[in-house]
C-alpha cells in the first residue's frame, strides 16, 4: 500500500531550490498535526539514526521551534524555525536556521514552505498530500542542511558538493 | 575568490554551453559560433565555468578543447540519492506516527 503513495524529489540547483511532494494514507487533520505539532515531530523529523528533541516550541506567526537533532552518540545540532505565515491545514512557511545550544542563529538561513491537500484515495481513504519547497540562500548553507543527516563517510562525499552540483546541469 | 557554483549555472548562456560541450569538446570559436555573442563574452563564461572546475581545458596543437568534467555524474548521482534519502527515512517514520495516531483516535 505504501508504495503506491506518490514520493517525487527533484533538485533545482540555478534556483538554490529543493522541491519535495509527498502523500500520506491519513486525513489532513492528521497529517497538519504530525507537521506542527512538537510532539509528533520529535517522533519523526530526523532522519535515521539521528532523532529529534524539540526544546520550545509556539506554532504561530512570529512564534518559533527550537530543536536539536541528536546523533547515536549524543551530539547536539540546534535549529531554529520562525515561522512567517500559518494558514491552518493548508499551508504554512518558516525561516530555518542552524543555530548554538544558546539559540543564536547561525545566518544565512533557508525558506521553508508547506502545502497541504487531502484527496481520496484509490481505496476511499483520504490520502493527504504535502508539497515541500526550501530555498536556500547559499550554497554553503544547503551543504550542511544535507550533511545534518548523515554519518561520517558521507561527510567525505560533501567535500566535493560544490563541483557534484555544477555538474548536476549536465543532466 | 572561490567562485558560488549556483552562480555559474544560473546563466542561461552558461547552461546553454554546458549543454553543447556536453556532447563533444569543442574550442571557444566553435562554441561562439552557436550564440549571437561575441567570442569575448564566449571566453567570459567558459572563464567562469572553468574557475568552478565544471569544465576542463586540453591543449591539441594550436586549438584549446572544452569538454566537461563528466566523471562527476556519478558522484552527482551518490549525492542526489542520499539526499533524498535522508527524506525518505524521515517520511518513513512518519508513514508510522501516522499509523499510530490513527489507531489512538479511534
Amino acid at each position: 500500500m505504501k508504495n503506491n503513495l506518490l514520493f517525487d524529489f527533484t533538485v533545482d540547483k540555478a534556483a538554490k531550490t529543493v522541491f519535495i511532494t509527498r502523500e500520506f494514507d491519513a486525513n489532513l487533520d492528521l497529517v497538519w498535526d504530525a507537521f506542527t505539532k512538537a510532539e509528533f515531530l520529535d517522533q519523526w523529523n530526523a532522519p535515521a539514526p539521528f532523532t529529534a528533541k524539540t526544546k520550545a516550541m509556539d506554532f504561530r506567526v512570529g512564534g518559533r521551534r527550537f530543536y536539536a537533532m541528536i546523533s547515536p552518540e549524543g551530539n547536539e545540532r540546534w535549529a531554529i524555525q520562525r515561522y512567517t505565515s500559518i494558514s491552518p491545514k493548508t499551508n504554512f512557511k518558516m525561516f530555518n536556521a542552524f543555530a548554538d545550544k544558546d539559540e543564536n542563529p547561525e545566518l544565512p538561513g533557508s525558506e521553508w514552505d508547506y502545502t497541504f491537500s487531502e484527496q481520496n484515495g484509490p481505496d476511499g481513504h483520504p490520502v493527504t498530500k504535502v508539497n515541500i519547497t526550501i530555498y536556500n540562500e547559499s550554497l554553503a548553507r544547503m551543504e550542511k542542511m544535507i550533511e545534518m543527516g548523515f554519518t561520517e563517510g558521507f561527510k567525505m562525499i560533501m567535500h566535493n558538493l560544490e563541483n557534484l552540483l555544477a555538474s548536476l546541469s549536465q543532466k | 575568490m572561490r567562485r558560488d557554483i549556483f552562480q555559474a549555472i544560473a546563466d542561461p548562456t552558461r547552461r546553454a554551453i554546458i549543454t553543447l560541450i556536453a556532447l563533444q569538446a569543442m574550442t571557444p570559436n566553435a562554441i561562439a559560433d552557436n550564440f549571437n555573442i561575441t567570442r569575448q563574452a564566449v571566453s567570459k563564461h567558459l572563464r567562469v565555468l572553468t574557475e568552478c572546475e565544471l569544465v576542463k581545458q586540453e591543449q591539441q596543437g594550436r586549438e584549446i578543447y572544452y569538454s566537461l568534467e563528466i566523471e562527476k555524474m556519478k558522484e552527482i548521482d551518490r549525492w542526489l540519492d542520499q539526499l533524498r534519502k535522508i527524506w525518505e527515512s524521515q517520511f518513513n517514520r512518519l508513514d508510522q506516527v501516522l499509523s499510530t495516531m490513527k489507531k489512538q483516535k479511534k
